[in-house]
């Protein structure tokens, strides 16, 4: 394996704005990427996120803002001369050339021997697997071998960054989990900073060190996937990143501390002060929520909320119910196992919160 | 679309509209300026066309050319539209024999045969000589415009046919059935859904008949019908001289009439995409024919195919007959005629080989060019590049001629001393210019087939715009590239009205115009002939070749319409 663990090299963002004409894309994008980090880009479609993408590898028009990689200024330098590695959702793949070719092409570009050239595809097609398909053209392989000949591609050049968008997408479920740990294997073992496209949170949650969530085109929040999806700052992040319970309502300061008090008057003290603005929402996922059977009381502390099952889906691992509470619905999960009850429908239940467990969103 | 200054794309976008403007632009807007142009005094006036008007021989040839035009798309209409209602709407064989026939006259120019149906259709031909014979009449088939009307419309059928097929073809049954599930039926069905349906697809082909018949100066000149625009234009520069102005009305009438017919033919099928086909779908509900039926349909299918290939025919008696006069079948047999041509007049081979040859390389070099600056920048103004380039269609090969001989007038080659206009090398980028629209759509439909992404990974691995377009564009262009060139140079290779224009001597000159000296005289006819089956075996080959190509393409799951109709957009 004469691939070589490289020195990852940062990515910084500042202020990177980008428009189509008048339609704007991108708004003051500030992000910083470590070297060597596994980073995702999560976001809707049309959240800007391939944008984004394209943008660093140099594609797209010319955004407003400053771009570096490893401290060089790149903002304005042509795609040829980036050298950030970017492998394609649809792997772009050139049909008039077989692997080994296509393979070869970004180290003829750089007018190397044809003995190093020749030695390098080798092994990059071995870190692929793909060692015996050298002389196979692109349409005779498999979606997942394409995939692997588009990394090869990729990685051959040792590129200082290595640009994955949404490279998954064109596999089946089964391939995509294979897929996604041989390339983060991959990256591990080559230590390349690498970013990664993708509109699937449970993608960007195995995947990834950190990520960035998107949308219209704003930065929404950065951090790691667990920080995101116990700690979102905006409703948008919580309701992405999983399924969310938000309730609308004024932070109200007492003799008692800080209280969270929904229009319906529900009251939830909180544990810290919070220092939200007047009007906000609290967020809790439908985990959070305890159904007491019919010996059970809520333990000191808890909050005990009272409501009707209007409707109820059976997940498998868990019933999802539909809760009717004051003037909203809640969704409340309870896990499913042979024998354990399950409420009917207009059935009355009882269930235990955890103030510690409610967030404060900010917007 | 890269917002960087693009230097490179820059100059050669400025190239090629420097090429358009000396060889297309210039040379016709010259053409239309001395049209309003008073001879004498230089300013403007709009005497000419008076005196065009007040003419009586411009008036009939103006009126001639128009009933031509029309007549002929008329007749090619009454072709056409069976044997495209045949093979959409019918299960039966014969579809095969259909599309031969739609591209058998397609591969010989119409005046190479006009002498051969002649010879066949004639008062004294072959034809009318058998009716007398048998039941005492003949029928004038040849006299005067009606001999026009039928070399073009025998020619430029297919047109229409291949249009209209493929208008009906794309009506997905559905359309069909859902009127007829709402109550319509039978001829009702017809008029109200199907054939509005096809509508488009039968204006395109129809106006691109008119176009091309208006235009045609070979045919009228070869069948001697001298009273028709085209052949006056020529006429009158040729003999009468350069500073003539009749010559210009005319070219400028001739300008406004292919316009307008190409404006339909667009107007036809904008905002009307009607192609309908769904997944799984397709093309109109087909039924079987009753036996009484397949033999009526296997008739007129057979006479049409008689009338088609009858050219074709006439011609290869003609070249390998002794004597063909007042008599149904030429006299005896020979191969002299061929052994003539290829003892003297071997340069017209040579010469068509290296001129349609460099023309069709210029224009799949500037197709090419302009298909990736209109598609892969943002150069301002690229579109005009294309739209300036496709306006070829419309300028008749007379026209361009006459521009040159005027913008040109009076220049030199450079060291040699001979005038410019005379120079062959004129010649070929008369008929590069004149072939350009089709090398271009081909390349354009060609570019469309390769995803933006496969360039984009080239350069993200290091390589500059120039390098992505030698080592990825163009050789996944290469099946569209190799099609454009065969089109352009099979019908480059026998394009006469420019090349009459433009022929300074006899040695420079191509088969074509060899073909049109050898078939002034009677006696000439013989080897002309054989020269014509040559231009045939040449076009043949080259129509053959193109269809493979594309064919190979489609297979490679690149099913392009575009291409197919520049094929089609045969001279």
């Amino acid at each position: 394996m004469a691939m070589t663990k490289a020195q990852g090299v940062s990515v910084t963002l500042r202020n990177i704005g980008l428009a189509f004409g008048t339609n704007v894309v991108l708004r003051d994008i500030d992000l910083d990427i470590e070297p060597g980090e596994f980073f995702a880009f999560l976001g809707p479609s049309g959240s800007g996120k391939s944008t984004l993408l394209r943008l660093i590898a140099g594609f797209g028009p010319a955004p407003s803002g400053e771009l570096s990689i490893g401290g060089q200024n790149v903002t304005h330098l042509a795609p040829w001369k980036r050298r950030v590695g970017m492998v394609f959702q649809n792997y772009a793949l050139w049909p008039h050339m077989t692997v080994r070719r296509n393979v070869a092409f970004g180290l003829e570009e750089r007018k190397l021997p044809t003995a190093e050239i020749r030695k390098r595809v080798q092994a990059a097609l071995e870190v692929v697997g793909l060692s015996e398909y050298a002389d196979r053209r692109p349409a005779q392989l498999s979606g997942g071998q394409q995939q692997r000949v588009a990394l090869a591609r990729t990685i051959v050049v040792e590129p200082r960054v290595l640009l994955l968008d949404e490279p998954l997408s064109n596999l089946d479920a089964s391939l995509r989990v294979r897929m996604r740990r041989e390339i983060r294997e991959l990256q591990q073992r080559l230590g390349i900073t690498t970013i990664f496209v993708t509109h699937d949170q449970e993608e960007a949650n195995t995947i990834a060190d950190r990520m960035a969530v998107l949308n219209d085109g704003i930065l929404q929040q950065v951090g790691s996937p667990m920080d995101l999806y116990d700690r979102p700052k905006n409703r948008f992040v919580a309701q992405f990143l999983g399924t969310a319970n938000l309730i609308a309502g004024t932070l109200v300061e007492t003799s008692g501390g800080s209280l969270f008090r929904s229009s319906d008057a529900i009251e939830i003290p909180l544990a810290g002060g919070s220092a939200g603005k007047a009007t906000s929402h609290a967020m809790f996922r439908p985990q959070d929520l305890r159904i007491l059977g019919r010996e059970e009381t809520i333990t000191q502390g808890e909050l005990l909320l009272t409501g009707s099952i209007r409707d109820r889906e059976f997940l498998g691992n868990l019933i999802r119910y539909s809760v009717a509470l004051g003037e909203r619905d809640i969704l409340v999960d309870d896990g499913h196992q042979m024998g354990s009850p399950a409420y009917a429908v207009g059935a009355s239940i009882e269930m235990a919160l955890d103030p510690a467990q409610v967030r404060i969103l900010d917007a | 679309m890269p917002s960087r200054v693009q230097w490179g794309p820059a100059s050669v976008g400025l190239t090629l509209a420097i090429f358009l403007a000396a060889f297309l632009v210039v040379p016709v807007l010259k053409v239309i300026f001395v049209a309003f142009q008073d001879p004498h005094t230089g300013s403007f006036t709009l005497v000419n066309f008076q005196d065009f008007f007040r003419t009586s021989l411009f008036r009939e040839s103006f009126w001639n050319s128009l009933y031509v035009a029309g007549m002929s798309v008329m007749l090619a209409s009454i072709i056409a539209v069976p044997l495209a209602y045949f093979t959409t709407r019918f299960n039966f064989g014969g579809s095969i024999l259909i599309q031969t026939l739609g591209v058998i006259p397609l591969i010989m120019p119409p005046f190479v045969g006009a002498v051969a149906m002649q010879l066949l259709f004639g008062s004294n031909g072959s034809v009318n000589l058998l009716l007398d014979e048998h039941f005492g009449f003949t029928v004038p088939f040849m006299d005067g415009l009606n001999g026009v009307i039928l070399v073009e419309s025998i020619h430029y059928f297919p047109f229409i046919l291949t249009n209209l097929a493929a208008s009906l073809a794309n009506i997905d049954r559905s359309l069909e059935e859902s009127a007829q599930n709402l109550g319509a039926s039978g001829l009702r069905l017809f008029r109200r859904v199907v054939f509005p349906l096809a509508m488009p697809g039968y204006i395109a082909g129809a106006s691109l008949v008119f176009l091309k018949v208006f235009d045609d100066l070979g045919t009228p000149l070869l069948l001697n019908v001298n009273k028709m625009l085209a052949p006056q234009a020529y006429l009158r520069i040729s003999s009468i001289g350069i500073t003539d102005p009749m010559g210009y009305v005319i070219a400028v009438m001739l300008v406004l009439f292919s316009m307008f017919s190409l404006w339909a033919s667009f107007l036809a099928f904008r905002g009307r995409d009607y192609s309908s086909v769904q997944k799984g779908g397709g093309g109109l509900l087909k039924r079987d024919l009753r036996p009484w039926e397949k033999t009526g349909a296997y008739l007129v299918i057979l006479l049409i195919l008689a009338f088609v290939l009858a050219p074709h025919i006439g011609l290869l008696l003609l070249s390998f007959g002794t004597v063909w006069s007042y008599a149904v079948l030429p006299d005896g047999f020979t191969l002299d005629h061929y052994l003539r041509v290829f003892e003297t007049s071997s340069q017209y081979v040579t010469n068509t080989l290296l001129y349609a040859g460099l023309a069709a390389t210029i224009d799949v070099i500037l197709g090419t060019a302009i298909a990736y600056i209109v598609w892969r920048t943002g150069l301002r103004g690229r579109t005009w590049l294309d739209y300036i380039a496709t306006a070829a269609l419309a300028v008749p090969g007379v026209v361009l001629g006459i521009g040159y001989l005027r913008i040109f007038l009076g220049w030199e080659v450079p060291f040699s001393g001979q005038p410019l206009a005379a120079w062959w090398v004129i010649l070929v980028i008369a008929l590069s210019v004149r072939r350009l629209p089709y090398a271009l759509r081909a390349c354009v439909a060609a570019l469309q087939q390769v995803s933006v992404t496969l360039e984009e990974a080239a350069e993200n691995l290091g390589a500059t715009k120039l390098r992505t377009v030698w080592r990825i564009v163009v050789p996944l262009m290469s099946g569209g590239i190799l099609a454009g060139f065969v089109t352009s140079f099979a019908t480059a290779s026998v394009e006469l009205s420019a090349t009459l224009m433009l022929v300074g001597q006899q040695s420079d000159a191509p088969l074509s115009y060899g073909i049109y000296v050898f078939m002034q005289s009677a006696a000439g006819r013989g080897p002309g002939a054989a020269l014509g089956i040559i231009a045939v075996v040449i076009e043949g080959l080259g129509t053959y070749l193109s269809h493979r190509v594309i064919e190979r393409g489609r297979r490679m799951r690149t099913a392009d319409r575009i291409v197919a109709e520049t094929v089609l957009g045969v001279e």
